[in-house]
Protein backbone atom coordinates (compact mmCIF):
# COMPACT_ATOMS: atom_id res chain seq x y z
CA UNK A 1 0.00 0.00 0.00
CA UNK A 2 2.59 2.52 1.00
CA UNK A 3 6.19 2.77 0.07
CA UNK A 4 8.54 1.13 2.49
CA UNK A 5 11.77 2.90 1.77
CA UNK A 6 10.63 5.94 3.70
CA UNK A 7 10.05 3.89 6.83
CA UNK A 8 12.86 5.69 8.57
CA UNK A 9 10.92 8.89 8.84
CA UNK A 10 13.42 11.53 9.82
CA UNK A 11 17.00 10.91 8.79
CA UNK A 12 19.46 9.51 11.28
CA UNK A 13 21.31 12.78 11.73
CA UNK A 14 18.36 14.75 13.02
CA UNK A 15 17.22 12.12 15.45
CA UNK A 16 14.96 13.62 18.08
CA UNK A 17 15.71 12.97 21.74
CA UNK A 18 12.90 11.19 23.53
CA UNK A 19 12.77 10.24 27.17
CA UNK A 20 10.35 8.34 29.38
CA UNK A 21 9.44 10.34 32.50
CA UNK A 22 6.97 9.91 35.32
CA UNK A 23 5.00 12.92 34.11
CA UNK A 24 4.73 11.51 30.60
CA UNK A 25 3.67 8.14 31.94
CA UNK A 26 0.87 9.90 33.83
CA UNK A 27 -0.12 11.72 30.63
CA UNK A 28 -0.18 8.45 28.73
CA UNK A 29 -2.27 6.69 31.36
CA UNK A 30 -4.64 9.66 31.42
CA UNK A 31 -5.12 9.38 27.65
CA UNK A 32 -5.55 5.61 27.92
CA UNK A 33 -8.18 5.92 30.62
CA UNK A 34 -10.36 8.36 28.73
CA UNK A 35 -10.02 6.62 25.36
CA UNK A 36 -12.04 3.61 26.52
CA UNK A 37 -15.79 3.65 26.45
CA UNK A 38 -15.97 1.43 29.55
CA UNK A 39 -14.41 4.23 31.64
CA UNK A 40 -17.13 6.71 30.73
CA UNK A 41 -19.94 4.21 31.15
CA UNK A 42 -18.77 2.91 34.53
CA UNK A 43 -18.17 6.41 35.89
CA UNK A 44 -21.66 7.41 34.78
CA UNK A 45 -23.07 4.31 36.47
CA UNK A 46 -21.23 5.17 39.69
CA UNK A 47 -22.59 8.71 39.62
CA UNK A 48 -26.14 7.48 39.01
CA UNK A 49 -25.85 4.91 41.82
CA UNK A 50 -24.70 7.48 44.38
CA UNK A 51 -27.36 9.99 43.41
CA UNK A 52 -30.30 7.66 42.79
CA UNK A 53 -29.98 5.43 45.84
CA UNK A 54 -29.25 8.39 48.11
CA UNK A 55 -32.32 10.25 46.93
CA UNK A 56 -34.53 7.16 47.19
CA UNK A 57 -33.37 6.79 50.79
CA UNK A 58 -34.20 10.44 51.50
CA UNK A 59 -37.62 9.99 49.99
CA UNK A 60 -38.25 6.80 51.97
CA UNK A 61 -37.34 8.65 55.16
CA UNK A 62 -39.92 11.35 54.55
CA UNK A 63 -42.53 8.72 53.71
CA UNK A 64 -41.88 6.92 57.00
CA UNK A 65 -41.87 10.21 58.92
CA UNK A 66 -45.17 11.22 57.44
CA UNK A 67 -46.61 7.79 58.21
CA UNK A 68 -45.79 8.39 61.86
CA UNK A 69 -42.95 5.84 62.35
CA UNK A 70 -41.00 8.39 64.40
CA UNK A 71 -39.73 5.81 66.92
CA UNK A 72 -38.41 3.43 64.29
CA UNK A 73 -34.60 3.36 64.85
CA UNK A 74 -34.15 3.86 61.11
CA UNK A 75 -35.90 7.19 61.46
CA UNK A 76 -34.70 8.09 64.94
CA UNK A 77 -30.94 8.00 64.27
CA UNK A 78 -31.07 9.36 60.75
CA UNK A 79 -29.36 12.53 59.60
CA UNK A 80 -29.27 14.22 56.25
CA UNK A 81 -25.67 13.23 55.51
CA UNK A 82 -26.15 9.55 56.28
CA UNK A 83 -29.35 9.38 54.27
CA UNK A 84 -28.10 11.22 51.20
CA UNK A 85 -24.79 9.30 51.08
CA UNK A 86 -26.52 5.91 51.27
CA UNK A 87 -25.84 5.50 47.56
CA UNK A 88 -22.09 5.37 48.20
CA UNK A 89 -22.53 1.70 49.12
CA UNK A 90 -23.42 1.07 45.50
CA UNK A 91 -21.27 3.70 43.87
CA UNK A 92 -18.20 2.16 45.52
CA UNK A 93 -18.85 -1.10 43.69
CA UNK A 94 -18.83 0.58 40.28
CA UNK A 95 -15.72 2.58 41.15
CA UNK A 96 -13.91 -0.47 42.56
CA UNK A 97 -14.75 -2.57 39.50
CA UNK A 98 -13.51 0.17 37.17
CA UNK A 99 -10.29 0.33 39.20
CA UNK A 100 -9.78 -3.40 38.66
CA UNK A 101 -10.46 -2.96 34.94
CA UNK A 102 -7.84 -0.21 34.64
CA UNK A 103 -5.06 -2.68 35.47
CA UNK A 104 -6.37 -6.23 35.05
CA UNK A 105 -8.01 -5.23 31.76
CA UNK A 106 -4.53 -4.72 30.31
CA UNK A 107 -3.58 -8.28 31.20
CA UNK A 108 -6.73 -9.85 29.81
CA UNK A 109 -6.39 -8.01 26.49
CA UNK A 110 -2.60 -8.19 26.05
CA UNK A 111 -2.22 -4.40 26.16
CA UNK A 112 0.14 -4.84 29.11
CA UNK A 113 2.88 -6.00 26.69
CA UNK A 114 2.71 -2.71 24.81
CA UNK A 115 2.52 -0.75 28.04
CA UNK A 116 5.54 -2.40 29.62
CA UNK A 117 7.55 -2.31 26.40
CA UNK A 118 7.09 1.48 26.44
CA UNK A 119 7.81 1.81 30.17
CA UNK A 120 10.01 -1.17 30.99
CA UNK A 121 10.79 0.11 34.48
CA UNK A 122 7.20 -0.87 35.16
CA UNK A 123 6.51 0.76 38.53
CA UNK A 124 5.78 4.23 37.07
CA UNK A 125 2.86 2.61 35.23
CA UNK A 126 1.30 1.38 38.49
CA UNK A 127 1.84 4.72 40.26
CA UNK A 128 0.42 6.62 37.28
CA UNK A 129 -2.67 4.41 37.11
CA UNK A 130 -3.29 4.68 40.87
CA UNK A 131 -2.76 8.43 40.75
CA UNK A 132 -5.06 9.24 37.87
CA UNK A 133 -7.77 6.82 38.86
CA UNK A 134 -7.60 8.00 42.48
CA UNK A 135 -7.94 11.60 41.29
CA UNK A 136 -10.84 10.79 38.97
CA UNK A 137 -12.67 8.82 41.69
CA UNK A 138 -12.05 11.60 44.22
CA UNK A 139 -13.52 14.19 41.91
CA UNK A 140 -16.45 11.98 41.01
CA UNK A 141 -17.09 11.17 44.68
CA UNK A 142 -16.99 14.78 45.83
CA UNK A 143 -19.25 15.93 43.01
CA UNK A 144 -21.69 13.06 43.58
CA UNK A 145 -21.73 13.58 47.37
CA UNK A 146 -22.34 17.34 47.11
CA UNK A 147 -25.06 16.78 44.51
CA UNK A 148 -26.74 14.00 46.49
CA UNK A 149 -26.66 16.06 49.68
CA UNK A 150 -27.74 19.25 47.93
CA UNK A 151 -30.73 17.67 46.22
CA UNK A 152 -31.42 15.50 49.26
CA UNK A 153 -31.66 18.43 51.64
CA UNK A 154 -34.47 19.75 49.42
CA UNK A 155 -36.36 16.49 49.93
CA UNK A 156 -35.64 16.41 53.66
CA UNK A 157 -36.30 20.07 54.38
CA UNK A 158 -38.50 20.60 57.38
CA UNK A 159 -37.87 17.08 58.71
CA UNK A 160 -35.84 16.20 61.80
CA UNK A 161 -32.96 14.93 59.71
CA UNK A 162 -32.67 18.06 57.61
CA UNK A 163 -29.18 19.56 57.44
CA UNK A 164 -27.57 22.30 55.42
CA UNK A 165 -24.06 22.71 53.99
CA UNK A 166 -23.36 25.10 56.85
CA UNK A 167 -23.97 22.57 59.61
CA UNK A 168 -21.04 21.27 61.59
CA UNK A 169 -19.12 18.46 59.92
CA UNK A 170 -21.22 18.35 56.74
CA UNK A 171 -18.58 19.62 54.33
CA UNK A 172 -15.96 17.35 55.90
CA UNK A 173 -18.26 14.33 55.47
CA UNK A 174 -18.94 15.12 51.83
CA UNK A 175 -15.24 15.52 51.00
CA UNK A 176 -14.46 12.35 52.93
CA UNK A 177 -17.04 10.57 50.79
CA UNK A 178 -14.95 11.51 47.75
CA UNK A 179 -11.77 10.37 49.48
CA UNK A 180 -13.48 7.08 50.29
CA UNK A 181 -14.30 6.41 46.65
CA UNK A 182 -10.76 7.40 45.65
CA UNK A 183 -9.23 4.89 48.07
CA UNK A 184 -11.62 2.09 47.06
CA UNK A 185 -10.71 2.87 43.44
CA UNK A 186 -7.00 2.66 44.25
CA UNK A 187 -7.60 -0.65 46.02
CA UNK A 188 -9.27 -1.86 42.81
CA UNK A 189 -6.32 -0.70 40.69
CA UNK A 190 -3.92 -2.49 43.03
CA UNK A 191 -5.93 -5.71 43.20
CA UNK A 192 -6.29 -5.81 39.42
CA UNK A 193 -2.55 -5.42 39.01
CA UNK A 194 -1.77 -7.92 41.76
CA UNK A 195 -4.12 -10.66 40.53
CA UNK A 196 -3.86 -9.86 36.78
CA UNK A 197 -7.40 -11.09 36.32
CA UNK A 198 -10.57 -9.04 35.96
CA UNK A 199 -12.73 -11.74 37.50
CA UNK A 200 -10.28 -12.44 40.32
CA UNK A 201 -9.81 -8.76 41.13
CA UNK A 202 -13.53 -8.05 41.23
CA UNK A 203 -14.20 -11.16 43.32
CA UNK A 204 -11.63 -10.24 45.95
CA UNK A 205 -12.69 -6.60 46.03
CA UNK A 206 -16.41 -7.28 46.34
CA UNK A 207 -15.78 -10.15 48.73
CA UNK A 208 -13.82 -7.86 51.01
CA UNK A 209 -16.39 -5.09 50.85
CA UNK A 210 -19.57 -7.15 51.01
CA UNK A 211 -18.90 -10.61 52.45
CA UNK A 212 -16.14 -10.17 55.03
CA UNK A 213 -18.16 -7.76 57.23
CA UNK A 214 -20.89 -10.42 57.37
CA UNK A 215 -18.37 -13.09 58.38
CA UNK A 216 -17.43 -10.97 61.37
CA UNK A 217 -20.62 -12.12 63.03
CA UNK A 218 -19.02 -15.51 63.47
CA UNK A 219 -16.49 -14.01 65.86
CA UNK A 220 -17.16 -13.51 69.58
CA UNK A 221 -18.82 -10.16 70.22
CA UNK A 222 -15.83 -8.64 72.02
CA UNK A 223 -13.60 -9.43 69.04
CA UNK A 224 -16.17 -8.18 66.56
CA UNK A 225 -16.10 -4.73 68.07
CA UNK A 226 -12.32 -4.59 67.97
CA UNK A 227 -11.68 -6.13 64.59
CA UNK A 228 -14.66 -5.07 62.58
CA UNK A 229 -13.97 -1.35 62.73
CA UNK A 230 -10.68 -1.86 60.90
CA UNK A 231 -12.23 -3.52 57.87
CA UNK A 232 -12.01 -1.37 54.71
CA UNK A 233 -15.77 -1.09 54.50
CA UNK A 234 -16.29 -0.01 58.12
CA UNK A 235 -13.23 2.22 58.20
CA UNK A 236 -14.71 3.90 55.15
CA UNK A 237 -18.10 4.31 56.78
CA UNK A 238 -16.55 6.11 59.71
CA UNK A 239 -14.70 8.43 57.31
CA UNK A 240 -17.84 10.09 56.04
CA UNK A 241 -20.26 9.47 58.95
CA UNK A 242 -21.42 12.66 60.61
CA UNK A 243 -21.40 11.10 64.10
CA UNK A 244 -19.26 8.27 65.32
CA UNK A 245 -20.71 5.32 67.23
CA UNK A 246 -19.11 3.60 70.18
CA UNK A 247 -17.26 0.97 68.19
CA UNK A 248 -16.26 2.93 65.12
CA UNK A 249 -13.09 4.82 64.32
CA UNK A 250 -12.89 8.59 64.15
CA UNK A 251 -13.08 10.06 60.68
CA UNK A 252 -9.34 10.71 60.59
CA UNK A 253 -8.48 7.25 61.86
CA UNK A 254 -10.91 5.74 59.36
CA UNK A 255 -9.09 7.61 56.61
CA UNK A 256 -5.71 6.43 57.89
CA UNK A 257 -6.85 2.81 58.16
CA UNK A 258 -8.28 2.77 54.64
CA UNK A 259 -5.12 4.43 53.33
CA UNK A 260 -3.23 1.63 55.04
CA UNK A 261 -5.29 -0.98 53.21
CA UNK A 262 -4.74 0.79 49.89
CA UNK A 263 -1.00 1.06 50.56
CA UNK A 264 -0.83 -2.62 51.43
CA UNK A 265 -2.61 -3.61 48.21
CA UNK A 266 -0.36 -1.29 46.19
CA UNK A 267 2.75 -2.73 47.80
CA UNK A 268 1.63 -6.23 46.84
CA UNK A 269 0.87 -5.08 43.31
CA UNK A 270 4.24 -3.33 42.99
CA UNK A 271 6.07 -6.41 44.22
CA UNK A 272 4.41 -8.68 41.70
CA UNK A 273 4.71 -6.19 38.84
CA UNK A 274 8.43 -5.77 39.42
CA UNK A 275 9.25 -9.38 40.16
CA UNK A 276 7.27 -11.54 37.79
CA UNK A 277 7.21 -11.89 34.03
CA UNK A 278 4.53 -9.94 32.22
CA UNK B 1 22.60 -4.55 17.75
CA UNK B 2 21.28 -7.31 20.00
CA UNK B 3 23.69 -9.41 22.01
CA UNK B 4 22.71 -12.51 23.97
CA UNK B 5 25.14 -14.18 26.32
CA UNK B 6 24.32 -17.58 27.75
CA UNK B 7 20.71 -16.46 27.73
CA UNK B 8 18.57 -18.98 29.58
CA UNK B 9 14.94 -19.20 30.59
CA UNK B 10 13.59 -22.03 32.69
CA UNK B 11 9.98 -22.63 33.64
CA UNK B 12 10.19 -25.15 36.44
CA UNK B 13 11.63 -28.31 34.94
CA UNK B 14 11.33 -27.14 31.37
CA UNK B 15 14.08 -25.11 29.80
CA UNK B 16 12.56 -22.89 27.14
CA UNK B 17 15.77 -21.12 26.21
CA UNK B 18 19.05 -22.87 26.82
CA UNK B 19 22.31 -20.89 27.02
CA UNK B 20 21.85 -18.96 23.79
CA UNK B 21 24.75 -16.90 22.50
CA UNK B 22 24.20 -14.76 19.45
CA UNK B 23 24.63 -11.30 18.03
CA UNK B 24 22.21 -9.57 15.70
CA UNK B 25 24.03 -6.96 13.63
CA UNK B 26 22.80 -3.79 11.98
CA UNK B 27 22.34 -3.41 8.24
CA UNK B 28 21.04 -6.88 7.53
CA UNK B 29 17.88 -8.84 8.10
CA UNK B 30 18.58 -11.58 10.59
CA UNK B 31 16.16 -14.46 10.59
CA UNK B 32 15.39 -16.22 13.86
CA UNK B 33 14.33 -19.63 12.82
CA UNK B 34 13.09 -22.67 14.60
CA UNK B 35 10.16 -25.02 14.89
CA UNK B 36 7.18 -24.15 17.08
CA UNK B 37 8.13 -24.23 20.74
CA UNK B 38 11.83 -23.68 20.06
CA UNK B 39 11.96 -20.67 22.37
CA UNK B 40 11.87 -17.88 19.78
CA UNK B 41 9.06 -15.90 21.38
CA UNK B 42 10.48 -16.33 24.86
CA UNK B 43 13.83 -15.04 23.63
CA UNK B 44 12.19 -12.00 22.08
CA UNK B 45 10.21 -11.34 25.23
CA UNK B 46 13.45 -11.38 27.19
CA UNK B 47 15.02 -8.91 24.76
CA UNK B 48 12.35 -6.30 25.57
CA UNK B 49 12.31 -7.16 29.26
CA UNK B 50 8.84 -8.69 29.47
CA UNK B 51 10.40 -11.89 30.81
CA UNK B 52 13.48 -11.92 33.00
CA UNK B 53 16.21 -14.42 32.07
CA UNK B 54 16.81 -17.25 34.55
CA UNK B 55 20.48 -16.73 33.88
CA UNK B 56 22.65 -15.08 31.28
CA UNK B 57 21.83 -11.73 29.76
CA UNK B 58 20.69 -9.98 26.65
CA UNK B 59 21.47 -6.38 25.76
CA UNK B 60 20.28 -3.99 23.10
CA UNK B 61 22.79 -1.45 21.85
CA UNK B 62 25.00 -2.25 24.81
CA UNK B 63 22.45 -1.99 27.59
CA UNK B 64 19.60 -3.96 29.03
CA UNK B 65 16.35 -2.82 27.43
CA UNK B 66 14.89 -1.40 30.66
CA UNK B 67 17.98 0.72 31.25
CA UNK B 68 17.45 2.86 28.17
CA UNK B 69 15.93 6.28 28.75
CA UNK B 70 13.83 5.98 25.60
CA UNK B 71 13.37 2.23 24.99
CA UNK B 72 10.99 2.66 22.05
CA UNK B 73 13.73 4.59 20.30
CA UNK B 74 16.11 1.64 20.72
CA UNK B 75 13.90 -1.31 19.87
CA UNK B 76 10.56 -1.46 18.15
CA UNK B 77 8.99 -4.83 18.74
CA UNK B 78 6.03 -6.64 17.29
CA UNK B 79 5.30 -9.60 19.50
CA UNK B 80 3.40 -12.61 18.30
CA UNK B 81 0.24 -12.18 20.32
CA UNK B 82 -1.94 -9.09 19.99
CA UNK B 83 -0.78 -6.41 22.37
CA UNK B 84 -3.62 -3.94 22.20
CA UNK B 85 -6.81 -3.12 24.03
CA UNK B 86 -9.59 -3.97 21.55
CA UNK B 87 -11.74 -1.08 22.76
CA UNK B 88 -9.18 1.58 21.88
CA UNK B 89 -8.80 3.05 18.41
CA UNK B 90 -5.56 2.58 16.50
CA UNK B 91 -4.77 6.27 16.82
CA UNK B 92 -5.39 6.35 20.57
CA UNK B 93 -3.35 3.21 21.05
CA UNK B 94 -0.35 4.62 19.23
CA UNK B 95 -0.79 8.03 20.80
CA UNK B 96 -0.78 6.62 24.33
CA UNK B 97 2.50 4.84 23.61
CA UNK B 98 3.92 8.00 22.05
CA UNK B 99 2.98 10.08 25.10
CA UNK B 100 5.21 8.01 27.41
CA UNK B 101 8.25 9.10 25.39
CA UNK B 102 7.20 12.58 24.35
CA UNK B 103 7.01 11.42 20.73
CA UNK B 104 5.08 14.12 18.83
CA UNK B 105 1.63 13.53 17.43
CA UNK B 106 3.05 14.16 13.97
CA UNK B 107 5.06 10.96 14.23
CA UNK B 108 1.91 9.05 15.23
CA UNK B 109 0.20 10.27 12.05
CA UNK B 110 3.35 9.39 10.11
CA UNK B 111 3.44 5.73 11.17
CA UNK B 112 -0.29 5.42 10.56
CA UNK B 113 0.27 6.60 7.01
CA UNK B 114 3.35 4.42 6.62
CA UNK B 115 1.41 1.30 7.52
CA UNK B 116 -1.61 2.29 5.45
CA UNK B 117 -4.02 2.54 8.37
CA UNK B 118 -5.36 6.05 7.65
CA UNK B 119 -8.87 4.91 6.83
CA UNK B 120 -9.30 2.80 9.99
CA UNK B 121 -7.21 4.74 12.50
CA UNK B 122 -10.24 6.02 14.38
CA UNK B 123 -11.96 2.67 14.57
CA UNK B 124 -11.84 0.25 17.49
CA UNK B 125 -8.75 -1.91 17.03
CA UNK B 126 -10.68 -4.95 18.23
CA UNK B 127 -12.58 -4.98 14.95
CA UNK B 128 -9.39 -5.13 12.87
CA UNK B 129 -8.64 -8.04 10.57
CA UNK B 130 -5.49 -10.03 11.20
CA UNK B 131 -3.63 -8.09 8.53
CA UNK B 132 -4.66 -4.69 9.88
CA UNK B 133 -3.78 -5.87 13.38
CA UNK B 134 -0.26 -6.74 12.18
CA UNK B 135 0.05 -3.35 10.52
CA UNK B 136 -0.97 -1.67 13.77
CA UNK B 137 1.64 -3.73 15.62
CA UNK B 138 4.26 -2.67 13.08
CA UNK B 139 3.16 0.96 13.35
CA UNK B 140 3.76 0.72 17.10
CA UNK B 141 7.16 -0.86 16.50
CA UNK B 142 8.20 1.97 14.15
CA UNK B 143 6.83 4.72 16.41
CA UNK B 144 10.11 5.60 18.10
CA UNK B 145 12.04 5.42 14.82
CA UNK B 146 14.13 2.69 16.46
CA UNK B 147 17.57 1.51 15.43
CA UNK B 148 16.54 -2.07 16.05
CA UNK B 149 13.32 -3.65 14.82
CA UNK B 150 12.21 -6.99 16.12
CA UNK B 151 9.20 -8.84 14.72
CA UNK B 152 7.85 -12.15 15.97
CA UNK B 153 6.24 -14.18 13.16
CA UNK B 154 5.13 -11.08 11.27
CA UNK B 155 3.74 -12.89 8.23
CA UNK B 156 1.62 -15.39 10.14
CA UNK B 157 -1.85 -15.43 8.70
CA UNK B 158 -1.27 -12.61 6.23
CA UNK B 159 -2.50 -12.63 2.66
CA UNK B 160 0.05 -12.57 -0.18
CA UNK B 161 -0.15 -8.80 -0.48
CA UNK B 162 0.52 -8.42 3.22
CA UNK B 163 3.43 -10.85 3.08
CA UNK B 164 5.00 -8.95 0.22
CA UNK B 165 4.52 -5.67 2.06
CA UNK B 166 6.30 -6.99 5.15
CA UNK B 167 9.11 -8.45 3.05
CA UNK B 168 9.76 -5.12 1.36
CA UNK B 169 9.47 -3.27 4.64
CA UNK B 170 12.09 -5.49 6.28
CA UNK B 171 14.63 -5.23 3.49
CA UNK B 172 13.98 -1.49 3.31
CA UNK B 173 14.63 -1.07 7.04
CA UNK B 174 17.83 -3.09 6.87
CA UNK B 175 19.00 -1.07 3.88
CA UNK B 176 18.70 2.03 6.05
CA UNK B 177 21.25 0.50 8.37
CA UNK B 178 18.89 -0.73 11.06
CA UNK B 179 19.13 -3.99 12.91
CA UNK B 180 16.25 -6.18 11.78
CA UNK B 181 15.48 -9.35 13.69
CA UNK B 182 12.59 -11.47 12.45
CA UNK B 183 11.40 -14.78 13.74
CA UNK B 184 9.67 -17.41 11.70
CA UNK B 185 9.11 -21.12 11.59
CA UNK B 186 9.01 -20.98 7.80
CA UNK B 187 12.36 -21.40 6.16
CA UNK B 188 10.95 -20.52 2.77
CA UNK B 189 9.92 -17.11 4.08
CA UNK B 190 13.33 -16.48 5.63
CA UNK B 191 15.09 -17.51 2.46
CA UNK B 192 13.43 -14.60 0.69
CA UNK B 193 14.17 -11.89 3.24
CA UNK B 194 16.99 -12.85 5.58
CA UNK B 195 20.71 -12.63 4.95
CA UNK B 196 21.77 -14.06 8.24
CA UNK B 197 20.16 -16.90 10.14
CA UNK B 198 20.03 -17.87 13.77
CA UNK B 199 18.50 -21.31 14.03
CA UNK B 200 17.22 -22.68 17.32
CA UNK B 201 15.58 -25.91 18.37
CA UNK B 202 14.35 -26.75 21.85
CA UNK B 203 15.87 -23.57 23.15
CA UNK B 204 19.37 -24.38 21.93
CA UNK B 205 21.38 -22.67 19.25
CA UNK B 206 21.65 -24.97 16.23
CA UNK B 207 23.25 -22.62 13.73
CA UNK B 208 24.41 -19.03 13.48
CA UNK B 209 25.19 -18.67 9.82
CA UNK B 210 24.36 -17.02 6.54
CA UNK B 211 21.76 -18.37 4.19
CA UNK B 212 24.49 -19.23 1.66
CA UNK B 213 26.59 -21.12 4.19
CA UNK B 214 23.62 -23.06 5.42
CA UNK B 215 22.99 -24.33 1.90
CA UNK B 216 26.62 -25.20 1.41
CA UNK B 217 26.78 -26.99 4.77
CA UNK B 218 23.88 -29.18 3.95
CA UNK B 219 25.65 -30.36 0.81
CA UNK B 220 23.92 -27.83 -1.36
CA UNK B 221 24.37 -27.49 -5.09
CA UNK B 222 25.30 -30.99 -6.06
CA UNK B 223 25.64 -31.64 -9.77
CA UNK B 224 24.37 -34.90 -11.11
CA UNK B 225 26.22 -36.07 -14.17
CA UNK B 226 25.71 -39.21 -16.22
CA UNK B 227 28.38 -40.15 -18.72
CA UNK B 228 29.66 -42.97 -20.90
CA UNK B 229 32.85 -43.31 -18.86
CA UNK B 230 32.29 -42.36 -15.21
CA UNK B 231 35.64 -43.71 -14.09
CA UNK B 232 37.55 -41.45 -16.45
CA UNK B 233 35.29 -38.51 -15.71
CA UNK B 234 36.15 -38.90 -12.04
CA UNK B 235 39.86 -38.56 -12.81
CA UNK B 236 39.26 -35.56 -15.05
CA UNK B 237 37.16 -33.69 -12.52
CA UNK B 238 39.21 -34.51 -9.43
CA UNK B 239 40.83 -31.51 -7.77
CA UNK B 240 41.01 -29.61 -4.51
CA UNK B 241 37.58 -28.93 -2.98
CA UNK B 242 35.83 -31.24 -5.36
CA UNK B 243 33.97 -34.22 -4.01
CA UNK B 244 32.69 -36.95 -6.25
CA UNK B 245 30.46 -39.83 -5.30
CA UNK B 246 28.93 -42.57 -7.37
CA UNK B 247 28.13 -46.21 -7.18
CA UNK B 248 30.33 -48.59 -9.10
CA UNK B 249 28.58 -49.96 -12.13
CA UNK B 250 26.36 -46.89 -12.36
CA UNK B 251 27.00 -44.29 -15.01
CA UNK B 252 25.85 -41.51 -12.66
CA UNK B 253 28.13 -39.37 -10.51
CA UNK B 254 27.31 -36.72 -7.95
CA UNK B 255 29.74 -33.85 -7.86
CA UNK B 256 30.02 -31.04 -5.36
CA UNK B 257 32.43 -28.15 -5.59
CA UNK B 258 32.16 -27.68 -9.34
CA UNK B 259 29.51 -25.92 -11.37
CA UNK B 260 27.59 -27.83 -14.02
CA UNK B 261 29.10 -25.57 -16.66
CA UNK B 262 32.67 -26.41 -15.63
CA UNK B 263 31.88 -30.12 -15.61
CA UNK B 264 30.40 -29.95 -19.11
CA UNK B 265 33.40 -28.09 -20.48
CA UNK B 266 35.88 -30.50 -18.94
CA UNK B 267 33.99 -33.50 -20.26
CA UNK B 268 33.95 -32.00 -23.75
CA UNK B 269 37.64 -31.22 -23.53
CA UNK B 270 38.37 -34.89 -22.85
CA UNK B 271 35.83 -36.24 -25.28
CA UNK B 272 33.57 -37.85 -22.70
CA UNK B 273 29.98 -38.04 -23.78
CA UNK B 274 27.47 -36.78 -21.25
CA UNK B 275 23.89 -38.06 -21.08
CA UNK B 276 22.73 -35.90 -18.25
CA UNK B 277 24.02 -32.85 -16.47
CA UNK B 278 21.85 -31.17 -13.85
CA UNK B 279 22.27 -29.08 -10.75
CA UNK B 280 20.43 -30.46 -7.78
CA UNK B 281 19.85 -27.44 -5.50
CA UNK B 282 19.14 -28.35 -1.93
CA UNK B 283 16.16 -26.35 -0.84
CA UNK B 284 16.56 -24.31 2.30
CA UNK B 285 13.50 -26.06 3.62
CA UNK B 286 15.34 -29.38 3.44
CA UNK B 287 18.44 -27.90 5.01
CA UNK B 288 16.32 -26.55 7.84
CA UNK B 289 14.48 -29.82 8.38
CA UNK B 290 17.79 -31.63 8.42
CA UNK B 291 19.10 -29.24 11.05
CA UNK B 292 16.10 -29.29 13.34
CA UNK B 293 14.88 -32.82 12.87
CA UNK B 294 15.93 -33.90 16.34
CA UNK B 295 14.64 -30.76 17.95
CA UNK B 296 11.08 -30.58 16.79
CA UNK B 297 8.84 -30.50 19.82
CA UNK B 298 6.01 -32.57 18.41
CA UNK B 299 6.45 -34.95 15.53
CA UNK B 300 3.56 -35.76 13.32
CA UNK B 301 3.53 -39.20 11.86
CA UNK B 302 2.49 -39.82 8.30
CA UNK B 303 3.48 -43.44 8.11
CA UNK B 304 1.03 -46.18 8.91
CA UNK B 305 2.40 -48.03 11.91
CA UNK B 306 3.78 -51.35 10.75
CA UNK B 307 3.71 -54.55 12.75
CA UNK B 308 7.07 -54.16 14.41
CA UNK B 309 6.32 -50.56 15.24
CA UNK B 310 3.10 -51.40 16.97
CA UNK B 311 4.81 -52.86 20.01
CA UNK B 312 6.65 -49.63 20.65
CA UNK B 313 3.60 -47.86 21.94
CA UNK B 314 5.44 -44.78 23.07
CA UNK B 315 3.68 -41.43 22.83
CA UNK B 316 4.46 -39.47 19.72
CA UNK B 317 5.53 -36.39 21.64
CA UNK B 318 8.42 -38.17 23.32
CA UNK B 319 10.23 -38.84 20.07
CA UNK B 320 13.67 -37.35 19.50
Amino acid sequence: MSTTTTAAGPARAERPVYKVTMGRTVQAEWAKFWSLRSSWITLAVALVFVLAFGLIRDWRYTVMMNAGHVHDPEVLDANGVGLSLFGLNFGQLAVGVLGVLVTAGEYSTGMIRSTLAAVPRRLPVLWAKALIFGAVALLLGVVAAFAAFGIGSGILSGSKAALGFGDAGVIRSLIMAGAYLALIGICGVALGSLLRSVAGGIAVLLGTLLLVPGLMELLPTSWQNNVSQFLPDHAGDSMYALHQDLHTLSATNGLLVLMGWAALALAGAAYRLKRSDA
Amino acid sequence: MIEAQQLTKRYGEKTAVDRLDFTVRPGTVTGFLGPNGAGKSTTMRMIVGLDAPSSGSVTVNGRRYAEHTAPLQEVGALLEAKSIHPGRSAFNHLNSLALTHGIPRRRVEEVIELTGLQSVARRRAGAFSLGMGQRLGIAAALLGDPATIMLDEPVNGLDPEGVLWIRNLLTGLAAEGRTVFVSSHLMSEMALTADHLIVVGRGRLLADTTVKDLIRQSGGDTVKVASSDPARLREVLAGPGVEITGRSGSEELEVTGLAARAIGLKAAEHGIALFELSTKGVSLEEAFMELTRDDVEYHGSTTVPSVHHAEAAEPVGSAA
